[in-house]
């Protein structure tokens, strides 16, 4: 067995009690999404339908659009000033996008995680941990605080190696633990749903195994959707695939969605048949 | 037909030879000529530049040995400058001047901070090179302007504002003020020409200088942690709380370092405003104060070569602690996360 | 392109959508279901016709899709601030001469947007969390702070001109001198050729003298380099912070009393250069830093020599950065008052020449007629004041052309 399908142990997911763990309920559904940068159009009316305790992968080529996508299921897309969206976000069947919601409230319920590990420096890790819960103006008891860093980070896969040195700058780990820092980070807020745009992109393959499973034990309890290039990472860690691809400047879309087995091994399209087979990308 | 390669022969080899160091070999680039006429000129340039431009702080040291002979420590302890009856001394004038320099600052680093927020952070996107022009526009704004600005249009109205201090801020020593604020005719003379107000108009000259150096600061903040934060939810002002300034902390204090520099050496809207009084006071708000700069600008004309060695003397204190400023503020503001990229 | 339940209505593009909802409540009232161990697919469209994928159907092109407005401004945020803002001009208003005797505009101004502070943080304190009133409350600080210094940027220029409109609109402002005219004349007569001149004459004697020298010497330090170098760059830097007062004064002391020189124009020219020189030099070297090493090296790589490359490649490539540096350092001395206030004596006559005899400038001439007392001879200086000012917002446009004119290319 090669060393990228060795089954490992996860890091530190020992000790969580079923008890703590929460519950998925999010369903997240893009219907009709299309996104503009200026009057340039990059995604042709999207929907996707992202049921609860599914790891859901983006896949397809670099500027399809995938990464837009994603970054809309968070309201992040707005923060460039030429982006223009259209259609709906919808989380439990509410739009994220009504007016009269806050965007800060829909981050916390739909978190994410970068491409590139993104811990803040000024801050140590313990504090990056709960650096959310700042954000969000919840209050907590110093007692409880302790207990919720040490929850986020076993969950987040980190607890063993950083137990002992909570009190250093987060900006002092390799990158794999950073990436899984952040991952701990986004998960001190409680959220339903957890977007991941290229999570392992910038990592060694070991760190990468570590974070694919991280993500398989998270997936139970939330919502994942994660883009990436890998293909092969995406059939390790996902139960539906939606491949994206933009032609020729035309805006990207879904090309083809399904359970992941069938979307490789029975793809409908020639297209997806021929990206999943290697044959461009 | 493309040349046959001989395949049997090996065509690399371990590193072999155990027992032979390798040491690196002397090179020669070979400078052409040209290079040499060009490295040589430019050396020449340079050290003329260092020479002509180096000796002037040692000149005006030089200069200002006869005073310090002179007058030794209480140079620094005197608070008259009488020059006629042989008492010279710069404590008033140091007082003064950091007391100038202090108000524009305590009014200027605010705003300008704020301001190189405004500009970085909540600005449209499009304006944001038309503020950053018109920040470096105030800084290109003659001094004089400001002077005149400072005097005629500004004076009249912040005594009041300085009345007011005096009368609610007045159990703190500098803001008091001797005369009574609450009189029906309160004495509008007493509360004009001070270094409260001096210090204001040095502010717009301080303010641009601060503000750039903060704005390029800020605006170098990383876009990673910016959208980490702002994925978490948090509002503006918390992503500039807790990325940006933290980020920016080195350029802040080197950006007002700076800016303290450029208070302590302002002249022109300073000789202006305020009348001169060698009183080393702190209130603020009073009529009357002195700084090195307007010292000079004032005094020189009548001054004989002994005066003009007092007054160069003067000006190498003043030179050596905006110089001493200055440094310190270049280093902060190279050490920063931000690096020596940003202009000062 | 459709990917979803089979059930899923086919919602329309974004045009009012039916006031009947929500199809997905979503699970959460149901029971919740227990951890999946496996990951068992529980993919939202098993059942039924596999809908299909590729281009949107017909009907879906008809109805364009139009992007959302998302940033609008909600009645909540402009309620709040709007409503702030005239209640508390509404109490500063009654209160502020009557009940606490205060007085003066500018002492208003500040009470009002204080008040306006206060309500609009306890105005957000009663419907949203913390986070929010801290983040609206700093937003309107930063806004005031920028209001202020644009403010006062304003007012400066606008007074200026104002007070200077009187004789600046008369036309032998600018083509004659005060020879002859005294300071009270009216304002038909004499004007600032002279003044005007002698700037134009000193400032360009001082750019012809410090621009070749501060460039050499930053082509030295960026890229001859060694370790005079850094003493040169060291030296220099430092002398950046010398005030210009005593730059005035060392051409005074070493010229003028030293050597018996007179003070004529050129005296004030030298003790530009000293000013300008470590300026101008200081920003060059940043310019030439920041010209890609990538280029040198593709120079070397050619066989190009150190001055060539020099010459070609990285000059070049600084142009329009050398040009704003020589820019703004000709604004920043044009304005100078402080040597001139020693060097410089306030003539009233014509004077080309540099070498012979003090030359007006019109820093000077504003410094000596606003304090004159004198009405005409203050609107006189105000115009020179507005002149001087022109002057510099002329060469400040210039250096943003300029600037402008490198990222087009």
């Amino acid at each position: 067995m090669s060393v990228l399908t060795r089954p490992v142990l996860p890091p530190s997911a020992e000790g969580l009690d079923e008890v703590e763990r929460p519950i998925a309920r999010a369903h997240l559904e893009a219907v009709r999404v299309s996104a503009w940068f200026g009057t340039n159009k990059v995604l042709e009316r999207v929907s996707l339908s992202m049921p609860p305790a599914i790891v859901t992968a983006l896949i397809g080529p670099s500027g399809c659009g995938k990464s837009t996508f994603l970054r809309i299921l968070n309201r992040m897309h707005e923060s460039i000033s030429s982006a223009k969206m259209a259609g709906e976000v919808r989380l439990n069947g509410e739009d994220i996008y009504s007016p009269g919601r806050r965007v800060t409230e829909t981050r916390r319920r739909i978190g994410m995680v970068f491409q590139k590990p993104n811990p803040f420096p000024a801050m140590s890790i313990a504090e990056n941990v709960v650096a959310g819960l700042t954000f969000t103006g919840s209050k907590i008891k110093r007692s409880d605080k302790a207990e919720l860093i040490e929850r986020c980070l076993r969950r987040g896969g980190l607890w063993n190696e950083v137990k002992d040195r909570l009190d250093q700058p987060g900006g002092a780990l390799s990158g794999g633990q950073q990436q899984r820092l952040c991952i701990a980070r986004s998960l001190a807020v409680n959220p339903d749903v957890l977007l991941m745009d290229e999570p392992c992109s910038a990592l060694d393959p070991t760190s990468t195994r570590y974070i694919e499973q991280t993500i398989g034990e998270l997936a139970p309890d939330m919502t994942i959707v994660i883009v990436t290039h890998n293909m092969q990472q995406a059939a390790r860690v996902s139960q539906q695939c939606a491949f994206f691809l933009a032609e020729n400047g035309t805006p990207g879309g879904i090309v083809e969605a399904g359970p992941t087995q069938q979307l490789f091994h029975h793809p409908s399209d020639p297209r997806t048949s021929d990206y999943v087979n290697g044959r461009f990308g | 037909m493309a040349a046959s390669v001989d395949l049997t022969e090996p065509v690399w080899g371990p590193a072999t030879g155990a027992g032979e160091g390798d040491q690196p070999r002397a090179l020669d680039p070979g400078l052409p000529p040209s290079d040499r006429v060009f490295h040589g000129a430019a050396r020449a340039v340079g050290l003329f530049v260092l020479v002509v431009i180096g000796s002037i702080g040692a000149f005006l040291g030089y200069q200002a040995i006869p005073t310090f002979r002179r007058y030794g420590l209480s140079f620094f302890t005197q608070s008259q400058w009488q020059p006629a009856r042989n008492i010279i001394g710069i404590s008033a004038v140091l007082v003064g001047t950091l007391e100038v320099a202090l108000v524009a600052l305590a009014v200027g680093f605010p705003l300008a901070f704020l301001t190189a927020l405004f500009i970085s952070e909540y600005a449209p996107a499009r304006l944001r090179s038309s503020l950053v022009s018109l920040i470096d526009l105030m800084a290109a704004v003659p001094s004089i302007i400001y002077g005149l600005w400072g005097f005629f249009l500004l004076e009249p109205r912040a005594i009041y504002v300085a009345r007011w201090m005096s009368q609610y801020l007045g159990w703190l020593p500098i803001f008091k003020v001797n005369t009574n604020p609450n009189a029906a005719a309160w004495a509008q003379s007493q509360y004009t020409a001070s270094a409260f107000i001096a210090g204001l108009a040095v502010s717009m000259m301080v303010i641009p200088l601060a503000c750039a150096v903060m704005r390029g600061v800020f605006a170098q903040a990383p876009l990673g942690e910016r959208e980490a934060a702002a994925a978490l939810g948090a509002t503006r002002w918390h992503v500039i709380r807790v990325v940006v300034l933290p980020f920016g902390k080195r350029g802040i204090i080197g950006g007002t370092m700076l800016a303290l520099g450029r208070a302590l050496g302002e002249t022109v809207a300073v000789l202006l405003i305020i009348s001169p009084a060698f009183v080393v006071k702190l209130r603020i708000l009073t009529v009357g104060t002195i700084t090195v700069s307007s010292l000079i600008a004032g005094r020189f004309g009548e001054a004989t070569s002994a005066q003009l060695s007092a007054l160069l003397a003067a000006g190498f204190v003043l030179f050596l602690i905006t110089l001493g400023i200055n440094t310190v503020a270049a280093v902060f503001v190279g050490r920063s996360r931000s690096g020596s990229v940003t202009e000062i | 392109m459709t990917i979803g339940p089979p059930d899923a209505p086919m919602v329309t593009s974004d045009s009012p959508r039916p006031p009947v909802a929500r199809h997905h409540r979503g699970p959460s009232a149901a029971p919740p279901p227990p951890p999946v161990p496996a990951p068992g697919p529980r993919p939202a469209f098993a059942a039924g016709p596999r809908p299909t994928a590729g281009p949107a159907a017909p009907e879906d092109e008809d109805s364009a899709d139009q992007p959302r407005q998302l940033r609008a401004r909600e009645i909540d945020d402009v309620a709040s601030l709007v409503g702030s803002a005239l209640g508390s001009l509404a109490l500063v208003w009654v209160g502020y001469e009557r009940v606490f005797a205060l007085s003066g505009g500018l002492g208003f101004l500040i009470c009002w947007y204080l008040g306006f502070l206060g309500l609009y943080a306890a105005v957000t304190a009663l419907s949203h969390s913390r986070p929010l009133v801290i983040d609206r409350l700093m937003g309107a600080v930063v806004y005031g702070a920028a209001a202020v210094v644009g403010l006062a940027l304003v007012t400066t220029i606008a007074f200026i001109f104002f007070k200077g409109w009187p004789a600046l609109h008369h036309l032998n402002f600018y083509t004659q001198d005060m020879s002859g005219v005294r300071p009270t004349s009216p304002l038909t007569q004499g004007g600032i050729l002279h003044a005007l001149v002698g700037t134009v004459i000193e400032v360009s004697i001082a750019v012809a003298i410090a621009l070749p020298l501060a460039i050499a010497t930053a082509v030295y330090i960026v890229e001859v380099r060694g370790r005079l170098a850094n003493v040169v760059r060291t030296v220099v830097e430092a002398m950046t912070a010398l005030p210009d007062i005593l730059a005035g004064l060392f051409i005074y002391t070493v010229l003028i009393i030293g050597f018996h020189w007179e003070k004529d124009g050129f005296a004030v020219s030298l003790s530009l250069i000293v000013t300008m020189v470590p300026v101008v030099a200081r920003s060059a070297e940043v310019v030439l830093k920041v010209v890609p090493s990538g280029l040198r090296e593709a120079g070397a790589a050619l066989g190009a020599s150190h001055w060539q490359t020099v010459r070609r490649v990285v000059l070049p490539t600084a142009r329009s950065g050398l040009a704003t540096s020589l820019i703004l350092g000709i604004a920043r001395v044009a304005g100078e008052t402080a040597p001139l206030l020693i060097l410089s004596g306030a003539s009233t006559f014509f004077n080309k020449n540099p070498f012979h005899n003090p030359m007006n400038s019109l820093p000077l001439f504003i410094f000596d007629g606003v304090q004159s007392g004198e009405k005409l001879f203050v609107a006189r200086a105000y115009g020179a004041a507005a002149l001087l000012i022109t002057v510099v917002l002329v060469l400040f446009a210039l250096t943003r052309f300029l600037a402008r004119d490198r990222e087009t290319r």
